[in-house]
């Protein structure tokens, strides 16, 4: 069974159409990459499945509360604490577990500083034990490892297998090797035709609608 | 929910300046109006409501622009968008954030700033009564102007333009029930009409600022 699918999705970026007949089905257990070059349209592709813009055309499936989504900018805020920071998307989220996910992203040392005087590397650490405390299946990630050193991501490399192993599913957008059992789809196929339909056109009649 | 509104408490306490700007911003135009106009106590108790309610709008739309561009700015209202939170309640938790820090101080302080102004004493109760049902209409009729302007760069300006005449209905009838009440006639017409202003803003604006944020979200 599968945790997230999508049928001949197309997507548009500010009204251009970048992708088109995208399809894939993410099954428990399973960690799918997204490959392919600057500008292909994975953030675009990513923000669709994560419900935050709507597709041009096809669907996403996922059960609902599946998806945890972790964009480039982490949602930190500076003048909070990393357990505060936890702890606020922890309720959001309904869950409890904060101490859990510090401890799992090495965080334990930096858990009372100021989230504003942390590094890139130690902020994205935090933005991504964000994930953990969401407490939902499907994890879509945007390049989540933008800032990390290589024993970071070697970390979290293995919080994600630990995921995928507890039944978890993850949709990643990344060009570095994580060490997982991934498969892997190169959106360079799927790129869209200049003149498909769709895009500017809708883009346009929308407004009026 | 609850959660939401403790975060934006806390950011607004600990980010410094945006507790006590709108406060101070509404204390300084209270003291600033007497000298201009001169000391003259009939002229300042003729438009001690009328500035008094001018400062207290103006001095919500100072920390308007912070509701939604500091949590689109790090990436928080995406995440938000992404959350079991329904985004029209946290427009509405937002906003009532906004009242508590900007909203909330201005109604205990304008009987102190309405001594400055010469106020009649029959005015107090009904200064401070008209404030306190008409800020929370500022504070989400802000926050729909803060929706509808939240991915613009230097949005601030824009947002003033379109939320400034929104604010006008309030203005008249929050200002014409201290002007009445402070003349000691009845008021139970603008203060029905100003409370009415409030319940429609509360109960429409939150879907109407979650459906803009949405938009600006794509």
């Amino acid at each position: 069974m599968s945790l997230l699918s999508a049928h001949d999705l197309a997507v548009a970026r500010a009204g251009v159409p970048v992708l088109e007949g995208v399809g894939f089905a993410l099954a428990a257990g399973r960690a799918l990459v997204l490959r392919g070059p600057n500008g292909i349209g994975k953030t675009t592709l990513l923000r669709t499945v994560a419900g935050l813009q709507p597709p041009l055309h096809g669907r996403v499936q996922a059960a609902p509360d599946a998806v945890a989504y972790a964009a480039h900018a982490d949602g930190v805020k500076g003048t909070l604490s990393v357990t505060e920071n936890l702890a606020f998307w922890a309720s959001v989220f309904g869950t409890a577990s904060v101490a859990a996910a510090i401890d799992r992203m090495n965080l334990r040392d930096l858990a009372d500083r100021r989230a504003a005087n942390l590094s890139a590397g130690q902020k994205r650490r935090l933005g991504l034990a964000r994930l953990l405390v969401t407490g939902r299946p499907v994890w879509v990630m945007d390049e989540p490892t933008v800032s990390l050193d290589t024993a970071s991501v070697q970390l979290f490399g293995d919080v994600v297998r630990d995921h995928l192993a507890a039944g978890g599913a993850a949709l990643i957008a990344t060009h570095i090797d994580l060490g997982l059992d991934a498969d892997v789809l190169d959106l360079g196929r799927f790129r869209a035709r200049p003149a498909a339909a769709g895009g500017i056109r809708s883009a346009f009649d929308e407004a009026f609608t | 929910m609850i959660a939401l509104l403790f975060r934006d408490l806390r950011l607004a306490v600990r980010a410094g300046g945006g507790f006590g700007l709108g406060l101070a911003f509404f204390l300084l135009v209270a003291v600033i109006v007497p000298l201009g106009v001169g000391p003259e106590p009939a002229t300042l108790a003729r438009i001690a409501p009328g500035i008094l309610w001018v400062g207290a709008l103006l001095s919500c739309l100072l920390s308007l622009d912070r509701i939604f561009a500091l949590d689109f700015e790090d990436g928080s209202l995406d995440l938000l968008a992404t959350s079991p939170l329904p985004m029209e309640g946290a427009v509405a938790v937002k906003a009532l954030a906004h009242w508590l820090v900007t909203g909330l101080p201005l109604v205990l302080a304008a009987p102190v700033l309405g001594v400055l102004l010469n106020l009649p004493l029959p005015g107090y109760p009904w200064l401070v009564i008209s404030l306190a049902l008409g800020t929370p209409a500022l504070s989400i009729i802000g926050a729909f102007g803060a929706a509808l302007t939240v991915g613009l760069k230097r949005g601030g300006l824009l947002m003033s333009l379109l939320v400034l005449p929104l604010y006008m209905p309030t203005l008249i009838f929050g200002a014409e029930v201290v002007k009445r009440g402070a003349a000691g006639m009845t008021v139970a017409t603008p203060l029905a009409l100003l409370a009415a202003i409030t319940a429609g803003a509360l109960a429409l604006l939150p879907f109407a600022a979650a459906a803009a944020i949405r938009v600006n979200l794509r």
